[in-house]
C-alpha cells in the first residue's frame, strides 16, 4: 500500500484547469482512481455529465491520458469497443504497449440510462474498470432525481412540495446488481477513506476481466451542504451506514468497514439542504422510515458478508 | 482471380466482411440482417478471420462499441436493419462527427409501426442527414462490391466518414443470386491496412475525443463534415475506377440506364432499379424512349451528375420506397426536384411512393409509371404530383 506522500508524487493524469465546481467529489475521485493506475497507459471513457462537460471543453482537455466521450448512455459499450480494439491490435503487433481501460459515469449515466450498456459490457467480460461517480441525482442538468437518489431527497423532479415530501422511492442497489453479474471484482467505496479507494482501484485494475466500483461523490450544489465539508459529509454517509464500504471479490462479499457506534441517519441528513424539509415538525415519521431502510439494508449486507446481522447499540 | 458463385445478399456481404477481415465487429441480430452476424460469427469461431467479435446487447451498443474500436485505431464494422438503425440513430451522428471510418451494411427494412419485417427504405432515409455516406445496391453483386469499396472510401484521408451500405431486405438479402467474388488476396490488397491518424491507443500521443464543443467551434466542425462529404464524391469515383481494375465492374455516383436519348425516366434506388430497367427495355422495343437513373450514392447527393443525366428528359418519375409525411412526397423526390429546378427547362417531375412494408413492386406498376410519364410528356400536364403504387385506396 502506497503512502499518501508517495501517491502525491504520482504524475497526475487529470489536471487543473477543468471547470468542475469547487468541492466537487468527481475531481477527487478521478484523481484517486487514476493514481492507482500508476505506471500503465490508460484510456478513459466517460459518459455525458458533469465530469465530461467540465473537463473537455474544446479545444482544451484536462486529461493527459487518452480520453473518449461518446454519449450519455453508452460509456460501457464505448470502452468495451476500445478494449476490443486493443486486443485486436495487440494481437497483430500494431499496439505494443499495455493499456488499462477505465470508464467513468455519473449515477444518471450508470444506474439509469446507461445500465443496459454497462450490464452488457460486464457480461461480455471485457478487461475494463467501470467507476460510477454517484452524486445521487442528475446534477449536470440541474439536480433531477435518479434511481440513485435516496428516499426523501428534494430534487427538481422530486421536489419537496406541500403534499409530496421529496423522493418517494428507495434508491436502487446498483452495487448488488453489478455483483449479480458474477464478475471478478465489485466494490463500493467513498472518498473520505482514501486508502479504501486506492486499494479497491488497484484491485479492480489488476483483476483479469471486468470490475465495477461505486464511489459516493458528494455534490455541494445538489446536496446543499457547506462546500468545504465534503470529506465530513462523506464520512457521515459511511458512519451512519447509509453508504457501507464493501467489496465482492470472485463472488465473495466482504465488509471493509464497520462503524463502531450507532450514528443515527439524522447526522447525515441534517447538514444537507436537500433533506431540510424532513426536519419540519410532523415529519418525524419520514426520518424514521429512512432510518428503517438504512438499518434493514445494513443487516442484509452483514448477512451477505457472513457477519452477525446486528446493529451497534443505540 | 474471379469466381462465379451463387450467394444470397447476406452471404455476399458476410463474404466481403470476411475478406476485409476487420479488426473489430460489434453487432446485434435483427431481421433481415441477422444472417450477416451469424455467418460472420462462424468465421470468427472457425478462425477464418482475425476479428474481435463483440456480441453486444443492442444496436445502440453495437455502434457505440464500433465507435470505441474505431477511435482506438481499429478497422471496425457493424451491421443492422430497421429498428436497429433507429436505435443507433444517436450514435451514427457521433460516429460521423468523430470522423470514424466505420463501414456498416444496412439491410433495408420498414420502420415500426406497425411492426413489419419487410423491405422499404424508411430506415436508411431516417439517417440521410446524419453525415454518413450512403451507398445503395441493386443486387448481391453490388452489395458485395460496395462493401469492399466502402472501406477505401471511408478510410480515405480526405473523407474519414462512416459508410452505410444498403441493400433491400429479403429481396436482395435472402434471394439467391449469381455473382462474381474476388479472391481473398485481391481484396486484402485492395482494402490495404488501416492507418489511423489520431487514435486512443497511440501511447506516445494521448488524445481527447468527443469533447464538449460550444458555439465557438461546433459550427466549424459541422462545416468540415460538409467538406468531407464533398471530397467523398471524388473519392468514390476514384475508388470505383480502381475497383474496375480488379473486378471489371466500374462504379460511379449514379448509374444511367438508356438516358442518353430518353424522353421519360424513372429514378429509383436499390433492387427496384432492376425491375425498372426491365420495363424500360420492353418499352424501348415499342419505340418509347424510356430510361432509368439509379443513384448508387444517396449521401452525398450526386446533384451535378443527376442534373447532367436528366437534362434532356421531358418527364421524370421519382420512385420513393419511404414516406416523409410532409404530404409533399418522398425524400428522394424533394432532392431530385430541387436538383432539376436550376435547369429552368420545365422538366415535369412526379413522385411515386411504392413498396412500403415490403409491398411487391410489379412490372405493371412500373409500366403504369412510364405510361403516366408519356401522358405528361404529350399533354404537358401533371394531374397529380404524388401517387401511390400498388396501394388499395
Amino acid at each position: 500500500m502506497a503512502t499518501l506522500k508517495e501517491l502525491s508524487k504520482v504524475e497526475e493524469r487529470f489536471v487543473g484547469g477543468h471547470r468542475l465546481c469547487a468541492g466537487c467529489g468527481h475531481g477527487i475521485t478521478v484523481r484517486m482512481i487514476l493514481n492507482a493506475a500508476e505506471g500503465s497507459n490508460v484510456v478513459v471513457g466517460c459518459a455525458t455529465g458533469c465530469l465530461e462537460v467540465a473537463s473537455t471543453i474544446y479545444p482544451y482537455t484536462a486529461w493527459k491520458c487518452s480520453f473518449i466521450h461518446n454519449a450519455f448512455e453508452n460509456a460501457g459499450a464505448t470502452i468495451s469497443g476500445v478494449e476490443a480494439a486493443y486486443r485486436a491490435l495487440k494481437k497483430k503487433g500494431k499496439v505494443k504497449e499495455d493499456f488499462k481501460f477505465i470508464a467513468f459515469g455519473g449515477d444518471g449515466g450508470t444506474y439509469d440510462i446507461g445500465l443496459q450498456s454497462l450490464s452488457g459490457a460486464m457480461e461480455r467480460g471485457h478487461n475494463i474498470v467501470y467507476v460510477c461517480l454517484d452524486n445521487e441525482a442528475y446534477m449536470n442538468t440541474g439536480i433531477q432525481r435518479s434511481s440513485a437518489t435516496p428516499t426523501g431527497a428534494d430534487t427538481t423532479t422530486s421536489p419537496a412540495g406541500k403534499v409530496i415530501p421529496g423522493k418517494q422511492q428507495p434508491r436502487k442497489d446498483l452495487t448488488a446488481i453489478m455483483a449479480a453479474h458474477n464478475i471478478p471484482y465489485v466494490a463500493q467505496t467513498a472518498i473520505n477513506n482514501w486508502q479504501d479507494v486506492h486499494k479497491k482501484a488497484k484491485k479492480a485494475l489488476e483483476v483479469e476481466g471486468p470490475a465495477f466500483i461505486n464511489v459516493l461523490s458528494p455534490c455541494p450544489r445538489g446536496w446543499r451542504y457547506n462546500t468545504p465539508d465534503i470529506v465530513e459529509i462523506t464520512k457521515l454517509a459511511v458512519e451512519t451506514r447509509f453508504w457501507p464500504l464493501f467489496e465482492v471479490e470472485n463472488g465473495k462479499w466482504k465488509l471493509n468497514y464497520k462503524p463502531k457506534k450507532y450514528v443515527p441517519i439524522e447526522e447525515f441528513l441534517k447538514p444537507q439542504g436537500r433533506f431540510r424539509h424532513l426536519f419540519k415538525p410532523g415529519n418525524e415519521h419520514l426520518i424514521k422510515a429512512i432510518q428503517e431502510e438504512v438499518d434493514s439494508r445494513w443487516l442484509a449486507l452483514l448477512e451477505r458478508c457472513g457477519e452477525t446481522p446486528e446493529l451497534p447499540p443505540r | 482471380m474471379k469466381t462465379k458463385v451463387a450467394l444470397t445478399g447476406n452471404e455476399a456481404v458476410a463474404q466481403a466482411m470476411k475478406q476485409i477481415n476487420p479488426d473489430v465487429v460489434a453487432a446485434y441480430p435483427i431481421t433481415p440482417q441477422t444472417e450477416i452476424v451469424q455467418i460472420f460469427s462462424s468465421f470468427v469461431a472457425n478462425g477464418e478471420v482475425d476479428t474481435e467479435f463483440v456480441a453486444v446487447e443492442s444496436e445502440h451498443s453495437a455502434m457505440s462499441a464500433a465507435i470505441g474500436a474505431a477511435a482506438g485505431g481499429a478497422r471496425a464494422m457493424t451491421a443492422t436493419s430497421s429498428q436497429g438503425l433507429a436505435l443507433m440513430f444517436e450514435v451514427v451522428y457521433i460516429a460521423a462527427s468523430l470522423r470514424l471510418p466505420i463501414v456498416f451494411p444496412v439491410v433495408n427494412r420498414a420502420l415500426s409501426g406497425p411492426i413489419n419485417i419487410h423491405c422499404d427504405h424508411s430506415d436508411a432515409m431516417g439517417l440521410r442527414d446524419s453525415g454518413v455516406i450512403q451507398l445503395f445496391s441493386e443486387n448481391a453483386q453490388e452489395a458485395y462490391d460496395n462493401m469492399i469499396q466502402a472501406v477505401r472510401i471511408a478510410e480515405h484521408p480526405d473523407v474519414r466518414l462512416p459508410v452505410m451500405v444498403n441493400m433491400d431486405g429479403f429481396i436482395t438479402s435472402h434471394a439467391m443470386d449469381v455473382l462474381e467474388v474476388l479472391d481473398d488476396e485481391t481484396v486484402k490488397n485492395f482494402v490495404g491496412t488501416y492507418v489511423p491518424e489520431d487514435y486512443l491507443l497511440d501511447a506516445q500521443n494521448p488524445i481527447s475525443m468527443g469533447n464538449f464543443d460550444m458555439y465557438d467551434f461546433y459550427f466549424e466542425h459541422k462545416r468540415q463534415q460538409v467538406e468531407a462529404m464533398k471530397a467523398a464524391k471524388e473519392v468514390i469515383k476514384e475508388v470505383g475506377k480502381e475497383f474496375a481494375k480488379i473486378s471489371g465492374r466500374e462504379y460511379g455516383l449514379i448509374e444511367s440506364y438508356k438516358l442518353e436519348d430518353a424522353d421519360v425516366a424513372v429514378v429509383v434506388l436499390n433492387s427496384a432499379a432492376g425491375t425498372a430497367k426491365g420495363v424500360a427495355d420492353e418499352l424501348r422495343a415499342k419505340g418509347i424512349k424510356a430510361g432509368v437513373l439509379k443513384p448508387r450514392v444517396y449521401r452525398p447527393f450526386p446533384q451535378e451528375e443527376i442534373r447532367e443525366a436528366l437534362k434532356g428528359v421531358k418527364a421524370v418519375a421519382v420512385m420513393d420506397r419511404a414516406e416523409t409525411f410532409s404530404t409533399c412526397g418522398g425524400p428522394m423526390f424533394a432532392d431530385i426536384r430541387n436538383t432539376l429546378y436550376d435547369l429552368k427547362n420545365d422538366i415535369k417531375v412526379v413522385n411515386y411512393i411504392y413498396g412500403l412494408g415490403g409491398r411487391d413492386l410489379r412490372l405493371e406498376h412500373v409500366q403504369q409509371v412510364f405510361e403516366d410519364l408519356e401522358n405528361i410528356r404529350k399533354t404537358g400536364r401533371v394531374d397529380e404530383t404524388v401517387k401511390y403504387l400498388g396501394l388499395r385506396e
